[in-house]
């Protein structure tokens, strides 16, 4: 994403006259979309369908290239493809539509769109513009999570995980003769193969991580050097030899987890963002079961603790998940940009997790907010327990086996 | 072009007339293959009509089998149809079918054509196609006191689990191999191809583990099934692999056991890393889901020249470990062995070293250990543990009956998708059975269901009362390590699911169960806590059902569902 006018800078925006923006990359489309909250104003070029009566009181309907301005109802975003729609009503009028008629805009890539923040730029917004003009197009690293009969073949980039496909092949088990079963894994290997070269670009090249339980992942890379030389498919052979095989427990998406904090990833990789967040993640994890009061998870706890300037100097870092600012309401978000600043004027770290990464998805099960503190405090969530009487009266007695 | 034309004016019939009427009519020209292969398919038929064999004969399981080309399910159809079920019912509902169906062709014909509308009509009929898979008889068998009346030995079946390379699946080998179960020819040849690989103390698991990948590397990867029997007892073993890779296997082996042999390796230091390895998660993990009884099987001590002082010094770790895991001491019994040479398994040993156990042998022990109660009267449930193809169905599913009963010719449900089945045929103990009940291991020939339907760790259970799907529960568990919400794999039995702790209702006292504290953020090692699970899809899964959670391969807690 860069700016369209040259001459713009971060530090002078100018809420009023709005920010033009070109996207240039998918991944752009991500960041818009945490960049556009609801009642904020997008003008974008449009193709509308006009209907015109005559006076007769036949209608000619044509479809129209115009630009539209409308204040946002709803985002909708679709992360494997990477397209992005905006939902609101026309507030600026033209000779095709008028005002408080609905449309849904597409934004589209090398396609300017004017944004104005009907609140203001916010230290959040301003931090995720700062991302999205950052962008690098580093190419995403491709990840290949499986076990015996399914695969997860992921891209991972700066800010997402995405899922690029999903294979499953059902193995016959032990009963079957040792022939079936060889086959049932060669035939699942090939769909994988298949599958992977389809959904992912190896033109250049590009770190590929191979991750599964036993020797699953092992096996693969085997049967890819084997295809390569099969094949006589030099750039198979190139890719299969500079793959990364990592250990994972299985092949769900979720052990991405595993392969990110693995030795070998963590040292090619310790720069790139999604390797540091997993590592945070793990930090407040064993914090929180520590049980210390040292780290606290859930708005309320997290609310209180920096509010008493817990989260400030020497270790204090407030996280939180960037579908945690997409999703709330003008003053709810007020309330946690002031939490954010709040950190940062303490001394502390405030750092924004992006909710389409393994380690967002865990910071997700969090509530989607944690904190370490600088000083340990108790009984945080003290006033919970009396909210609603519960239903755990019949539990039962003991634990019998 | 000419070409084209005279295939095209081909006539079908005459040249399949041609085929049947003349050129293979010769029966007694039997070609060796032929006469194989009907030997074959005679036999199968012989086993696939059980006892209901006596009613026809020889002979006319040899013609039916030739007349429907070996097809084994064809053959039995109609040999039940001719000569063992003749009821009056089944040709009364045929010729209804045709009846009506020939009518429907019969109707424009006769309009045009009055005079040969009867041939025509005789066409047609011929040529309806009429689906000759009818639904499944059921002979209405009282399956509860067929199934009293039938106990003449207990059926009993145990998980062997213990610390990779512990020489579980070389043990069980030796098992077999000493009850005559397999031969010793078997093993000398097996012992050549390990020779080739250089593994040749291997021999003895590659009875159990066949698979190309476990030979190659010398783990088990799956569990393996094998059965046995003594005087007393039908036995199931149920091999688990010990590798922490492939513990989901491990739990859908002991999910379907009654007992456990847990294998500890005697030899020095092995013992020790197993201990801090997979030997304390097994115990724990089998305890959580039922499992009391546990026979420890100290392994490998002819390597130590049967020290007792080394039996005696496991025999204590061992016993520290599994009263931590809420083991009754009175529920476990440790005998020493040597698995590869088969020292106190089958028979006491002969080494003047190991004189001095005079307690029982491993077979005697398991023997000696009871099954647990079986659900006979719940609503029927069989988890699924694998779908494939055999020559009596295309959907043939095995597993084991946690609950109920079920005959052939039953209408069953699977969940989840609440798709209805038959049940064509069904086998118990690799044998033909008319009925299975809750404990058994049965194989379920399927019909009126697509494959697709059917997977690993579905529920088959009673159309009346089936299983329900949730994708949110509460569980009461037992926390391995501390917790904290996070994500989450749920397994029971071979069912895997992926999901999210959504919050922790409460901390409970051990003892009375009282709530000790409510919505903590965190749960420390050892605390019995309730659990609010979310998964991403829904799946079966009712209240007392016994499931693990695990995650990035390392095992969280085990409960039940409340």
């Amino acid at each position: 994403m860069r700016f369209v006018s040259k001459k713009q800078t971060i530090r002078a925006i100018d809420a009023e006259a709005g920010v033009a923006l070109l996207p240039t990359d998918p991944e752009d489309m991500w960041h818009a979309n945490n960049l556009i909250a609801i009642d904020d104003v997008i003008r974008a070029p449009a193709v509308r369908k006009v209907t015109q009566t005559s006076s007769t009181g036949s209608t000619i309907s044509e479809r129209v290239h115009t630009d539209l301005t409308i204040k946002v109802k709803s985002t909708s975003f679709d992360p494997a493809a990477s397209t992005l729609q905006v939902l609101g009503t026309v507030i600026v009028e033209n000779s095709f539509v008028a005002v408080g008629q609905h449309h849904t805009l597409d934004l589209e890539l090398d396609r300017p769109f004017t944004i104005w923040k009907s609140f203001g730029w916010d230290s959040v917004a301003l931090q995720q513009l700062q991302e999205a003009l950052n962008g690098d197009n580093e190419d995403a690293v491709v990840a290949v999570v499986m076990q015996d009969g399914l695969a997860n073949i992921c891209l991972i980039s700066e800010f997402r995980t995405v899922v690029k496909q999903r294979v499953e092949v059902v193995i016959p088990k032990k009963r079957s003769t040792a022939k079936e079963m060889a086959s049932g894994m060669t035939s699942f290997y090939e769909k994988t193969l298949a599958e992977l070269l389809n959904a992912v670009d190896f033109t250049n090249p590009r770190t590929l991580l191979l991750a599964g339980p036993g020797f699953y992942a092992q096996d693969f890379r085997t049967f890819m050097q084997s295809e390569g030389a099969r094949r006589e498919d030099k750039r198979l052979q190139r890719v299969a030899r500079e793959a990364v095989v990592v250990h994972a427990s299985t092949g769900e998406v979720n052990s991405l987890n595993q392969v990110l904090k693995s030795p070998q990833v963590q040292a090619t990789m310790l720069d790139k963002r999604f390797a540091r967040e997993t590592v945070l993640m793990d930090k407040i994890e064993a914090m929180v079961r520590a049980n210390n009061g040292r780290a606290w998870y859930g708005a309320s706890p997290v609310e209180k603790a920096v509010q008493e300037g817990a989260v400030g100097k020497g270790g204090g870092i407030l996280l939180v998940n960037n579908a945690f600012f997409r999703s709330l309401d003008i003053p709810t978000r007020k309330r946690y940009v002031a939490l954010v600043d709040k950190v940062k004027q303490d001394g502390g770290e405030a750092k924004i997790l992006s909710s389409d990464h393994a380690s967002g998805k865990r910071l997700d099960c969090l509530g989607g907010i944690a904190a370490i503190l600088t000083y340990p405090m108790h009984d945080l969530d003290d006033d919970d327990d009396d909210e609603g009487g519960d239903d755990n009266g019949e539990m039962g007695a003991g634990f019998e086996f | 072009m000419s070409r084209h034309r005279d295939i095209r004016n081909l006539d079908y019939q005459d040249v399949l007339n041609d085929y049947d009427a003349d050129d293979y009519e010769d029966e007694y020209d039997l070609s060796p293959e032929d006469a194989a292969k009907l030997k074959q398919a005679t036999a199968e038929v012989r086993a696939a009509l059980g006892t209901e064999v006596s009613k026809v004969t020889d002979k006319q399981i040899e013609d039916e089998v030739w007349d429907n080309f070996y097809d084994v399910d064809k053959s039995v159809t109609k040999l039940v149809s001719k000569y063992i079920a003749p009821a009056s019912r089944a040709p009364k509902s045929t010729p209804q079918k045709v009846s009506t169906a020939g009518k429907k062709t019969a109707g424009p014909t006769t309009k045009k054509k009055a005079s040969s509308s009867l041939d025509d009509v005789a066409n047609d009929v011929k040529e309806l196609k009429i689906d000759n898979t009818p639904l499944p008889k059921s002979k209405n068998i009282d399956v509860l006191s067929a199934y009293a009346a039938t106990i003449k030995k207990k059926t009993a079946s145990f998980v062997v689990i213990g610390h990779v390379d512990a020489g579980k699946s070389t043990m069980m080998g030796r098992l077999l191999l000493d009850l005559g179960v397999v031969d010793q020819r078997t093993v000398e040849k097996l012992r050549k191809e390990a020779e080739i690989m250089g593994k040749k103390s291997f021999a003895l698991a590659w009875l159990l583990d066949k698979e190309g990948n476990e030979r190659a590397r010398g783990v088990t990867i799956d569990i393996a099934t094998n059965r046995f029997e003594t005087e007393t007892t039908n036995f199931t073993i149920l091999d688990a692999p010990g590798h922490r890779d492939f513990i989901p296997n491990m739990i859908a082996g002991a999910s379907q056991a009654d007992f456990a042999i847990l294998v500890v390796d005697a030899s020095t230091n092995a013992f020790e890393s197993g201990l801090r390895g997979q030997t304390k998660e097994h115990a724990w993990l089998i305890r959580s889901m039922g499992v009391s009884r546990v026979i420890v099987a100290v392994n490998k001590l002819d390597t130590v020249n049967w020290s007792q002082e080394r039996f005696d010094e496991i025999m204590h770790q061992i016993s520290g470990l599994l009263s931590t895991a809420q083991f009754h001491a009175k529920n476990i019994t440790y005998v020493p062995v040597s698995g590869l040479h088969g020292d106190n398994m089958v028979h006491k040993s002969k080494d003047a070293a190991a004189s001095w156990y005079t307690g029982r042998t491993l077979l005697e022990e398991l023997e000696n250990s009871e099954p647990l109660n079986r659900a006979l009267t719940k609503p029927l449930r069989m988890t699924v543990s694998e779908v494939y193809r055999t020559r009596q169905s295309p959907v043939t599913v095995s597993g084991r009956i946690d609950s109920g009963f079920l005959q052939m010719g039953d209408a069953l449900m699977v969940q989840p998708g609440a798709e209805k089945c038959y049940v064509k045929s069904l086998l118990v103990n690799e044998e033909p059975a008319d009925w299975a009940v809750a404990g058994q291991n049965a194989v379920l020939h399927l019909s009126h269901i697509n494959p697709n339907y059917l997977g690993p760790g579905h529920i088959i259970c009673d159309p009346a009362k089936p299983i329900s799907c949730v994708d949110t529960f509460t569980v009461k568990v037992l926390a391995f390590i501390s917790l904290v919400p996070q994500g989450v794999d749920v397994h029971r039995g071979r069912l895997f699911a992926s999901g999210t702790i959504v919050s922790f209702t409460a901390i409970l006292d051990k003892v009375t169960g009282a709530v000790k504290k409510k919505k903590p953020q965190s749960v420390d090692v050892g605390e019995i806590v309730t659990v609010k699970i979310r998964l991403k899809r829904k799946e079966p899964l009712e209240r007392g059902q016994r499931v693990v959670l695990r995650w990035e391969g390392k095992t969280l807690a085990a409960g039940i569902l409340v």
